[in-house]
């Protein structure tokens, strides 16, 4: 009888798997209840939830099933770069090249990104960790796995669901930096109606794009490589089924594994560590840079510039897409309700999506 | 007379008013979605409906005149 109560996982239950089943929970009450990141939250809650019972060995090394998504799934690089597939064929760079100059502003959200490097070494994490921390700034979920499961796989809970946490709440952490560093005027700044972009424009851009950054950045390739052909797919127009596939099907596949794998590696050993805090408060460090960063960028350049940005674009430069962009429209449409900056703040916004994946891909040719 | 024009491409997911209502500056005329945002398209003057040239489900091309105010 005792043995055969000892092959259940009641008596095996600690502490730390208590605690962690209430994460888990509270990631599936703000998915089903507050609609944060739910196509996330909920297998990456559920993920948790069952890593953490005793006996199951679900991420036994070689054996476990988790451990194999896991192991298949991100340890060989094989779902960040799917996800970024099916995310270029979701992806109109329109806006980016209608203006260009909304590339310099993707480029300079990724501040944030540095400081928080710096910062997570301040406090004691050694240079791999750090970069895995400072790319949570870049806002962008599927990077920062990818990083992380380069440099410093043993943060991979941590610095995953930070980002997905700070991407959901964009709408509540940017709009107050939004607006302690621009004036009213500014806010109220109107911008040009973008100019058509042509079909042949949407081609070549990814073809342009994919060559001189993967020359310039070569660690950059799997993510880059696979952002723009998923963004050949949906541009090219003879290849539909392809790019639907990659958009949704394949999507939603690789978006299952990459939650409850993530989820997986939250085990109450790895997890319930005083670094996980630091983690987290050096993300929304790196987040809160860069949302800055973007908008002071957009005032420097207005100092220049014969057309005015609207600086509330700027913070649209980190890439959690489309909502950093929402935001933008949202507070410049409190300012005055007959301005749209929606399409204009998409243009930063995939150029921040580009930026984020060329600091990663320095982070790991410097740090791998 | 001032015309109500798509500020970007999108599908009109509401028209609030009709032909021969009054609306004033500012006023909720049209919502606009796009990039699955709901965007509320205002009264660019005040005046009176004289036509409306879209209705609900339209996708809309920017710069597209959705209605006429006199």
């Amino acid at each position: 009888m005792f043995d055969m109560i000892m092959t259940t996982g009641v008596v095996h239950l600690t502490i730390g798997n208590l605690v962690m089943w209430l994460i888990a929970f509270l990631f599936i009450y703000l998915a089903i209840t507050k609609n944060y990141e739910p196509l996330l939250l909920v297998p990456i809650g559920f993920g948790i939830l069952v890593v953490n019972l005793p006996l199951t060995f679900l991420m036994g090394e070689g054996e476990g099933l988790l451990w194999k998504f896991y192991h298949y799934g991100l340890e060989w690089e094989v779902i960040p770069p799917l996800i970024f597939l099916g995310l270029g064929a979701m992806t109109d760079f329109g806006p980016m090249i209608a203006n260009p100059k909304t590339l310099i502003l993707g480029a300079g959200a990724q501040f944030g990104v540095y400081v928080s490097f710096f910062g997570a070494l301040f406090l004691g994490f050694n240079i791999p960790e750090a970069c895995s921390i400072g790319i949570i700034g870049g806002a962008d979920g599927p990077t920062t796995i990818y990083t992380t499961v380069h440099l410093a796989p043993h943060l991979l809970g941590a610095t995953a669901v930070a980002a997905y946490s700070y991407m959901s709440l964009v709408p509540i952490i940017q709009p107050p930096i939004m607006r302690l560093l621009t004036t009213e005027k500014e806010r109220k700044i109107k911008m040009r109606q973008l100019r058509p972009v042509s079909k042949k424009e949407k081609i070549i851009f990814p073809l342009v794009t994919v060559l001189v950054i993967c020359l310039i950045v070569p660690a950059s390739a799997p993510l880059m490589a696979m952002f723009m052909l998923g963004n050949l797919f949906k541009e090219c127009g003879v290849v539909k089924r392809l790019a639907d596939a990659a958009a949704n099907e394949l999507m939603n596949i690789v978006t299952i594994l990459l939650g409850i794998s993530v989820g997986a590696t939250m085990s109450a050993e790895g997890f319930l560590r005083p670094q996980v805090i630091f983690v987290f408060i050096m993300g929304l460090v790196a987040f809160a840079f860069s949302t800055a960063a973007g908008i002071m960028l957009a005032k420097l350049m207005n100092l220049f510039a014969k057309e005015k940005i609207n600086p509330l674009i700027g913070s649209a430069g980190v890439s959690a897409v489309p909502m950093a962009a929402r935001v933008s429209q949202v507070v410049g449409a409190k300012a005055d309700p007959k301005n749209f900056l929606l399409m204009h703040a998409m243009g930063p916004n995939v150029a921040g999506v580009i930026g984020t994946v060329v600091a990663a891909g320095v982070f790991i040719a410097l740090a791998g | 007379m001032s015309d109500v024009t798509a500020p970007m491409a999108g599908k009109v997911i509401e028209v609030k008013v009709q032909v021969g209502d009054t609306v004033n500056e500012n006023d909720e005329v049209l919502i606009l979605e796009a990039m699955k945002m709901e965007m509320p398209i205002v009264a660019p003057a005040s005046g009176k409906v004289s036509e409306i040239k879209c209705q609900k489900g339209d996708s809309v091309a920017a710069d597209d005149v959705l209605m006429v105010i006199e």
